[in-house]
């Protein structure tokens, strides 16, 4: 087949198709709805988690990380450590808390001021604060931390206040397979309502259907309007899938503002990710054609024109 | 141009629509299947039209055994024949151009091509002017010929049709014939399937009776290599 003749089949096609879509505006539209709001639900949780794990690397500042010296270590090596660990990539910031300091704390906080009056030395060891840099709260990055400080001889016990990072970030992988786990189901719905549509289109196109086959259409010529109308279904579907979610995040925006502003924060929402929403909408017009063409392969081998 | 040798067509439900038939009708010829209700003339050309396969036998169309031809190739072949009906079946919700462009869309022709055919096609059976109208605008005659219209437009060198008389009063049924015959003098084989006895004494065509599914005698011109097994 020439490829005009290929091309010509393929636009008639498609505009047949497109036209259909719009002489039924309301059951297109309430297809194209299902879909949408099928699609729209991992996507709006994506997004959701997208901002979560966003917002949470602010938190990374509350992670603490202590590092212990030997109680024999001078002052002036801890001192060096302090230097060295500030130019580490993962390091916001270092505070060293000499041993003194540490037993002038102990006894003015501590209500033993009396006894430890009576000490000979000073048992505390100096020590190191450690804020990781933001982005840099992650289990790896602080493990690495960890390891490079005892690497150190010098250095006793390094210490990481991460439980409840570990948590938020295990809650966080969570979601995420729950979205996969969404986009998969809500996929399959998405298959099962165009394959209804397409099963129900090529009912009420059966004449046709048997007439065209009479005069000479193959499987293939026949199939292709609804393959069309299927990816039409799904396109538009996740066109409006977007829209659905990126207005969900113009009205949380201010409320979500507010609330960062008031934390001291100046966090905002972000919406689907240009990758994300490329995904969606092309996820859609595939999951539509792959949902069109199990239909139509399936009910249109069945009829066949009568006399 | 088709040759049934000893075609035999047997339905799920056990009926033997035709039984062994062997008959031949060559290029250019204007043949009438008469008989009554019942007799195997649908049969037969339901089977050159391949909407039912032989149960037995060879049926060959322009050489080809068409019996045996693959799923894949139906669609090529019915392209290359014109089949009419006597229920017409035109696409009710298309405009008269687009019933008889339908073909030829499906062939993939271009619409400058399709246009001039299409138009051709309706001048040719009297129709012109009336490409904008649905069937159901048209009287029956004219939807007969509408149908025939969408047979020729691709120019197939057969044309066969099923009762396309059988609706209509004498005078329509005579157009509809006269028609057919034009065809048949610019070089296509026409078959026709009729009960109409006054259309086949009146257009003098060769002629084969069917009954119950098998040729009279005399009334065919059987192969001479047929002759011994009958």
């Amino acid at each position: 087949m020439g490829l005009v003749v290929y091309g010509t089949r393929h636009a008639q096609a498609l505009l047949g198709s497109t036209g259909r879509l719009v002489r039924n505006p309301l059951a297109t539209l309430l297809t194209v709805l299902v879909i949408a709001l099928a699609l729209a639900l991992p996507l709006g949780l994506r997004v959701l988690i997208a901002n979560a794990a966003a917002a949470t690397g602010g938190l990374a500042n509350a992670v603490d990380v202590s590092v212990y010296f030997k109680t024999d270590t001078p002052l002036a090596t801890a001192q060096q450590l302090a230097r060295e660990a500030r130019m580490q990539p993962g390091v916001a910031s270092v505070t060293l808390i000499s041993a003194d300091q540490a037993l002038q704390e102990f006894r003015q906080y501590s209500g033993f001021g009396a006894a430890l009056q009576s000490l000979q030395n000073n048992p505390l060891p100096h020590v190191l604060h450690v804020q990781p840099a933001a982005g840099a709260s992650s289990p790896a990055a602080l493990n690495e931390l960890k390891r490079y400080f005892a690497a150190h001889p010098e250095v006793d016990i390094v210490q990481i206040d991460s439980e409840w990072v570990q948590r938020l970030n295990a809650i966080l992988e969570l979601l995420r397979r729950v979205v996969l786990c969404a986009f998969v189901v809500l996929g399959l719905g998405v298959l099962a309502i165009v394959g209804n549509t397409i099963r129900l289109e090529i009912q009420n196109r059966r004449a046709e259907i048997e007439v065209t086959k009479l005069v000479g259409g193959s499987n293939g010529f026949v199939r292709r309007p609804f393959l069309y109308i299927g990816t039409l279904y799904g396109l538009i579907g996740g066109c409006l899938a977007w829209a659905l979610v990126a207005s969900g995040v113009i009205v949380l925006q201010e409320p979500v503002h507010r609330l960062a502003q008031s934390y001291g924060s100046h966090y905002a929402l972000v919406g689907p990710s240009p990758i994300d929403t490329a995904l969606l909408i092309g996820g859609g017009a595939v999951l539509g054609w792959l949902g069109a063409w199990a239909s139509a392969s399936r009910h249109l081998r069945s009829i066949e024109p009568r006399a | 141009m088709i040759v049934f040798d000893n075609v035999t067509k047997r339905y799920p439900n056990g009926r033997e629509a035709l039984s062994g038939i062997s008959l031949r009708i060559d290029a250019g010829e204007m043949v009438f299947l008469t008989g009554r209700s019942g007799a195997g003339k649908s049969t037969a050309l339901k089977l050159i039209a391949l909407l039912e396969r032989p149960t037995r036998g060879t049926l060959l169309v322009g050489g080809r055994n068409i019996g045996a031809l693959k799923s894949r190739h139906i669609a090529a072949y019915r392209r290359s024949i014109g089949v009419v009906f006597q229920d017409h079946k035109l696409l009710a919700d298309r405009p008269v151009f687009d019933n008889v462009a339908l073909p030829l869309v499906v062939a993939g022709t271009s619409l400058k091509e399709t246009d001039k055919r299409v138009r051709a096609a309706l001048d040719q059976v009297i129709l012109l002017g009336k490409e904008r109208m649905l069937p159901q605008e048209l009287s029956v005659g004219e939807q007969q010929r509408v149908a025939l219209a969408r047979a020729v437009v691709t120019k197939p060198s057969l044309l066969i049709a099923d009762e396309p008389t059988g609706n209509l009063d004498r005078d329509l049924a005579r157009e509809v014939m006269q028609l057919l015959k034009r065809f048949q003098d610019v070089g296509v084989t026409v078959v026709v399937a009729t009960h109409d006895v006054q259309a086949v004494q009146e257009f003098s065509r060769r002629t084969i009776v069917l009954s119950a599914g098998r040729i009279q005698e005399g009334d065919e011109a059987p192969l001479p290599s047929m002759v011994a097994s009958r």
